[in-house]
């Protein structure tokens, strides 16, 4: 193995939760909603996921019990935003340091537990060809599930009628709404995917990336995710190269660090958050006149009756 | 005598204290082209939500057919056959004219199959739509041809269409009622809701009437005139306006020249190359369909987007187009914005906060820094006083006024000034008669004293009855400025459809 060819599966390895917990906001914020709490969402999947995994045994119980506590916390954003109608943003920041605190609580007594991490599966005979092989077809099946999502997301969008009407209800509720189309079903339902991809994403973190539990393990990754979703322009395939981005920035400031780059590690280390505030504000520049997102995103849906 | 198509009797909805339908009966015959007729607030769209099952009635009920039916949603009354055709559309602008009609569609059934379709129908009504262009890049009139064309898709028996004249020109009006001749050919039935009295004689047979949520009377409006129409929407009569048969002279006030500006929403319309001149004494009305770049000419006018370059806009002679809005205002300007709630007046806060909101710049309410509340109270009083404002206590917050008095409010907080420039936009959208007559009476009296006023508006007829000369407004740029007296509604019109 080439030493291209460890950078590259490293990448994606970095860039894998984002792409997951992206895809699921992607699909939140195209039905209309706003859930800034995917960081919390994300690391009490990381928790719940470990802490499953270590008390079964099994790998497979712990990424279902990751996507349910994901689903879980959305579902009570769920309860304060659609059923309340509070105000998103504040909603999506508590349910962020309120997922962080808990996070803490459920992992606490697994700290320092270390496990066996969800290996990789490698595709018969596709992951025997030369540099493509081990690259594309010898991966954990977070990386496949990963691109399954996006292709999924991507044609469950733009080709079903499920998912005009999902799009619907984020351009204009009030118009969905005077068509017969449940937004707060539509959104709910979401929501609850948003949740499910930030739990998964989490899981990845804690029973693959990383397999043991530290506090606080997303380090800002569910932040990052929020803005690979504007960088994509809530498009799925853009989402993933947004990740992969992302993904890249972080491992290569890890090899320029060990290469003796002459600046500061800080700095380095904090090169990929630059490049994202950087990528975003281009964006933002070179889409004057272009299409800004849902158009009733974040706007609270109160039907009449 | 045959069963009706649709027959309501005794609905009753209301909204907290207010009583939007008093047990309204309503009966719409097989084919027949009924109109609801009332002002606005007279509760017709609350109506016809109910018919359309976006709204539950509190009481009464609904037969099809003459079978009793429950309408828990617009689902049920499509599976009926009633189609409906919003005021305001409910279309979606960034989606394509194809998807559009897949949403208001009950069956899933692929795109593309909906875009064939789609064009058999526009083809056979003659109602011409491209499936796959996105609804943001098309004409209102266009937008509407969607609606109804959706509704057409699912072979309606009735269908409802709610004031579909109010956003469009008259040419394309007229292209409308051949659509709908069309359609009653067809056998189908249409409710038609409106408060164009003419429209109504011309298109309907019979005609139910609304004031104040209930059922003043039921008539053939073809055996009335407009005027018996009007006395029984508004239950008195309705004052008319006179204005001076010759264009005032006066010295120019405020005078605009080569005005350019970018739209700043992406999908919103700018200003092209606009000039006008607006004389002491007179009333210049600016008329054009939504959409035409209203918005962006207010802004301009009022300060809240400058002008590129100063002397773009002189006010008594003096390059105003980098001032912003309070120094515009110590010239002796005054503005009023369209958006009532939100815009003119901010909905949380007492009416004298709001006096202060347009007034603090000029109007002596601050001094030294601070509020003078006693200054501000005797203004509400003024205002109130001048302009028949109805309100509960002395200071209400401003959402707690009706549409109608909110308006005569933000109007009178201006007029009562006395401004030397007025710039009014919409000055009595959907506001009562009686209101509209108020305000409009107050803007030609302060152009009588020598103020110069200039009214944007999409109400022609307002405009025919106030302006002493009238502009169009179409994708941002303007006609220029002709004396009503040697106007003709068609001429306007054609203006506004961009055709001259």
């Amino acid at each position: 193995m080439t030493l291209f060819e460890a950078i590259l599966l490293t990448v994606i390895t970095a860039s894998t939760p984002l792409l997951i917990a992206a895809i699921g906001e992607l699909v939140v914020e195209r039905s209309g909603v706003l859930n800034l709490g995917v960081e919390g969402m994300m690391i009490m999947g990381a928790a719940v996921g470990i802490a499953a995994a270590i008390t079964t045994g099994s790998s497979a119980f712990g990424v279902l019990a990751a996507v349910l506590a994901g689903m879980a916390m959305a579902a009570l954003f769920a309860l304060l935003t659609l059923g309340l109608a509070t105000n998103q943003v504040a909603a999506g920041l508590a349910l962020a340091i309120f997922g962080l605190g808990l996070s803490g609580v459920v992992g606490a007594p697994f700290v320092g537990v270390q496990r066996e991490g969800i290996g990789q599966v490698a595709i018969p005979y596709l992951s025997d060809i030369p540099f493509l092989g081990p690259v594309l077809f010898a991966q954990d099946p977070f990386v496949y599930a990963a691109f399954a999502l996006v292709a999924g997301v991507s044609w469950f969008l733009f080709r079903t009628r499920a998912g005009l009407v999902l799009r619907a209800c984020g351009e204009n509720h009030a118009s969905a709404h005077a068509l017969g189309h449940h937004v707060l079903r539509v959104r709910f339902l979401a929501v609850l995917f948003g949740g499910a991809c930030a739990g998964l994403a989490g899981a990845y973190l804690s029973l693959v990336y990383t397999p043991f539990w530290t506090s606080g393990m997303t380090a800002g990754r569910g932040w990052i995710a929020l803005a690979i979703v504007v960088f994509a322009s809530w498009l799925p395939w853009r989402a993933a190269v947004g990740a992969y981005l992302f993904g890249g920035a972080t491992i290569l400031q890890l090899h320029a660090q060990s290469a003796g780059v002459p600046l500061p590690t800080q700095l380095l280390a904090a090169m990929p958050y630059l490049i994202t505030i950087l990528v975003l504000v281009l964006i933002m520049r070179l889409r004057r006149g272009g299409v800004a997102g849902p158009q009733s995103l974040g706007q609270p849906f109160v039907p009449d009756r | 005598m045959s069963t009706p198509l649709l027959d309501a009797t005794g609905l009753v909805k209301r909204f907290g204290a207010l009583v939007a339908n008093d047990h309204v009966d309503l009966r719409v015959m097989p084919g027949e082209a009924h109109a609801l007729l009332g002002e606005n607030g007279a509760g017709k769209s609350t109506l016809v939500k109910m018919l359309y099952g976006l709204l539950q009635p509190d009481a009464g009920h609904i037969a099809w057919e003459g079978r009793p039916v429950h309408l828990p949603e617009p689902r049920a009354a499509r599976r009926l056959g009633i189609g409906m055709v919003f005021q305001h559309f409910s279309l979606f602008d960034n989606l394509t004219v194809a998807e559009n009609v897949a949403l208001a569609l009950d069956a899933a059934e692929p795109v593309p199959r909906i875009a064939a379709r789609l064009a058999e129908v526009s083809r056979a009504y003659g109602l011409p739509l491209e499936p796959g262009r996105e609804v943001w890049r098309l004409s209102v009139g266009e937008r509407q041809r969607i609606e109804i064309v959706r509704c057409l898709m699912q072979d309606p028996r009735l269908l409802i269409l709610d004031e579909p004249t109010s956003v469009l020109t008259p040419q394309e009006s007229e292209g409308l009622f051949v659509t709908l001749d069309r359609i009653r050919a067809e056998g189908r039935a249409v409710l038609y809701i409106s408060h164009k009295l003419e429209e109504v004689r011309r298109l309907c047979e019979t005609a139910t009437i609304l004031r104040h949520g209930r059922v003043v009377a039921r008539t053939d409006p073809r055996a009335e005139t407009a005027g018996s129409l009007a006395r029984m929407m508004v239950g008195s009569e309705v004052a008319a306006l006179r204005h001076a048969a010759a264009p005032p002279e006066g010295p120019v006030r405020l005078s605009v020249r080569g005005l350019s500006v970018a739209a700043e929403d992406p999908h919103g319309v700018g200003l092209k190359d606009i000039s006008l001149d607006l004389r002491r004494g007179e009333v210049l009305g600016i008329a054009g369909v939504a959409g035409n770049g209203q918005e962006a000419l207010f802004a301009a006018l009022s300060g809240e987007v400058l002008a590129p370059r100063a002397e773009q806009i002189l006010l008594d002679g003096d390059a105003v187009g980098r001032a912003d809005i309070n120094a515009r205002r110590r010239k002796g300007a005054a503005f009023v914005p369209e958006e009532r709630l939100g815009h003119a007046a901010a909905p949380r806060l007492a009416l004298s906060d709001n006096a202060l909101v347009s007034g603090h710049a000029a109007s002596g309410m601050v001094r030294h820094g601070m509020l003078d509340r006693g200054r501000m109270l005797g203004w509400v009083d003024a205002v109130t006083q001048a302009f028949d404002v109805r309100k509960g206590p002395r200071d209400p917050e401003a959402r707690a006024l009706s549409g109608g008095n909110l308006q005569k409010f933000v109007v009178g907080r201006e007029v009562l000034r006395k401004p030397g420039l007025l710039v009014v936009s919409q000055p009595t959208w959907g506001v009562d008669a009686g209101a509209a007559g108020l305000i409009r009476l107050a803007l030609l009296d302060l152009a009588r004293e020598g103020s110069a006023v200039l009214v944007i508006s999409q109400d022609l007829d307002e405009l025919l009855e106030m302006a002493d000369r009238i502009a169009v407004l179409f994708h941002g740029r303007l006609s220029p400025a002709e004396p009503v007296a040697g106007l003709t509604r068609e001429a306007i019109g054609l203006r506004m459809g961009g055709a001259a």
